[in-house]
């Protein structure tokens, strides 16, 4: 981020290339994280197929971000969006990143990162019944057309951050980003067959808190890496991605125990994201206490919308809109209330004097749902032109992972006859055919 | 007094519990078995080792009923768990010698007439 560095440099600094690098693979793991969030919370005959959606945004995103992407996000200055210098790796060197003390190639890497783990969220919403051929080419599409964009808006000098919104680790591309695309995308595919008739359940809590527990640790390179050095503000957010999920936490157990007179354990893993994606825009801007504030107050909207969502006829189904879109909403918001210079050395929000910051603010909170939602409906609409986006229900019926993948995730091996014996073995064991 | 055994596709196991309360059959016990019928075999790979899985998961209703209910018993099973692709399942109807109500003794007739009909 640009406008965080205090001084132009040309040299690479090794204390913070080494955290990023560290904090790089700590994002990466978020991907995998999240696949196993998602997976625990489909059922089992989906489960593969939906952690495969996690694991080919690493693939397209990846490859996409290296080919287009980047140059996209990241080159020049443009209102809109960037040039095409760095199309295809080109000019991407050991020299450091421009207002940076980090080699450009880890900047770039480290950012690549962010464009995968987005891109995987908007999965959330199409979990068993997107086809996974049509998943991979909407994925490869939506990384650049909406990713790349919106990133260029917050991060790589485009409109947003030149007029001085502040958004220090993706509450615009990121988290309003994945949340109203997934809004579009669960509009545009429709809902499971079987929604709103039977219930449909997580398949394995475990897997939904460990997902969540390894997410929460990625995402302090995610927040504590996107300052791009060690410095005050990265530390700042480092520790206030500690502080804001264990209250969003907090305020999740006295709501269900208010709702339910149980504390729920999907619901705490719920909450820890929630938390983690409200300090993800404010992390570098706001004071602990703040964040903590932050963490306590600004799960109610998004427990709110968790309450409401299944009441609709909206199948969007892991409700990446109220842990993503919502969460990022209030977080971008809430800087324009509590952001402080003498914590952030940039800006004041309004409770500090600075009601403009609350316009800036303001105006991400609205531009990014509208083109998130408007991009990722007509891009979807068009992609409908040209391919079935959702498998047939007798297929849905019989489960994602043995028509898309022919795999399941917990294969038993009873009455399965080898095909193609293993490697050493000459004479395939008989077995007793049935039949 | 009958048993009916309903070997259905496990995805079409709500359906079948939702068609049996409408007719108001009651006292139904569920099993997941495995079994082969004239399914075409599914083929998976795990790394390099590629199978053919034989046996297909079904579910297994068991309602035991008095003579007349036999029929809507069968109505039941046939609608919930019909898709006209193959693998639907089957339906078997055995003549039951005995049934007791372990709670109070009652026998046969009695046993299987759910509480409260």
């Amino acid at each position: 981020m640009d406008v965080l560095s205090i001084a132009q440099t040309a040299k690479v600094d090794t204390g913070d290339t080494a955290w990023m690098l560290a904090a790089t693979a700590l994002v990466l793991l978020m991907t995998p994280a999240l696949g196993l969030f998602y997976a625990g919370l489909v059922r089992a005959k989906n489960s593969l197929n939906t952690f495969m959606m996690s694991i080919s945004a690493i693939a397209i995103a990846g490859v996409m971000w290296a080919l287009v992407g980047y140059s996209l996000a990241f080159d020049g200055t443009g209102d809109l969006i960037g040039g095409l210098h760095n199309v295809a790796m080109h000019d991407i060197t050991n020299a450091p990143r421009d207002g940076t003390t980090i080699p450009h190639l880890v900047f770039f890497a480290f950012q690549a990162t962010f464009c995968i783990i987005t891109t995987a969220l908007v999965s959330g919403a199409i979990v068993e019944r997107m086809r996974f051929g049509a998943w991979m080419v909407f994925a490869a599409l939506w990384s650049v057309l909406v990713y790349s964009v919106m990133a260029h808006w917050a991060f790589g000098g485009g409109w947003l951050i030149e007029r001085g919104t502040l958004d220090f680790a993706g509450g615009v591309p990121v988290e309003m980003g994945s949340g109203f695309s997934a809004l579009a995308a669960a509009l545009v595919i429709g809902a499971r067959k079987d929604y709103g008739r039977q219930a449909l359940l997580p398949h394995n809590a475990i897997y939904v808190l460990v997902g969540a527990g390894l997410l929460w640790f990625g995402w302090f390179g995610f927040n504590g890496g996107s300052g791009f050095n060690t410095g005050a503000n990265s530390t700042l957010a480092f520790t206030n991605t500690l502080l804001t999920p264990a209250c969003s936490l907090i305020t999740w157990f006295v709501l269900d125990l208010i709702r339910g007179r149980q504390v729920t354990a999907i619901g705490a893993a719920t909450a820890i994201i929630v938390g983690c994606v409200l300090i993800t825009p404010a992390g570098g801007f706001v004071s602990p206490g703040w964040a903590m504030a932050l963490g306590f107050a600004g799960a109610l909207p998004c427990y709110a919308m968790i309450v409401f969502r299944p009441r609709t006829r909206v199948d969007e189904t892991l409700d990446v809109l109220a842990a993503h879109g919502i969460a990022g909403f209030t977080g971008i918001l809430f800087i324009g209330f509590f952001a402080q210079q003498n914590w952030n050395g940039i800006s004041d929000g309004w409770v500090y004097g600075n009601i403009d910051q609350l316009g800036d603010q303001a105006l991400a909170a609205l531009a990014a749902p509208l083109y998130a939602f408007g991009a990722t409906y007509v891009l979807l609409r068009l992609l409908a032109l040209v391919m079935p986006l959702r498998v047939s229900e007798h297929e849905e019926a019989l489960g994602m992972d043995t028509v898309q993948h022919g795999e399941e995730a917990y294969p038993t091996g009873e009455g399965a006859i080898l095909v193609t014996p293993e490697a050493g073995i000459d004479e395939p064991v008989p077995v007793a055919q049935p039949g | 007094m009958k048993l009916v055994i309903g070997i259905v596709r496990p995805e079409k196991m709500n359906d079948v519990l939702e068609a049996l309360y409408r007719a108001e059959v009651r006292g139904v016990s569920v099993s997941q078995v495995q079994g082969h019928g004239g399914e075409l075999d599914r083929v998976e790979t795990y790394r390099g080792t590629t199978v053919k899985v034989g046996l297909s998961d079904k579910v297994r209703f068991e309602i035991a009923v008095s003579d007349g209910f036999v029929q809507t018993t069968i109505d039941a099973l046939c609608e919930g768990g019909r898709t006209g692709e193959v693998g639907d399942g089957k339906i078997f109807v055995v003549p039951l010698e005995r049934a007791v109500r372990i709670r109070t003794g009652e026998t046969d007739q009695s046993a299987v007439t759910p509480v409260g009909a």
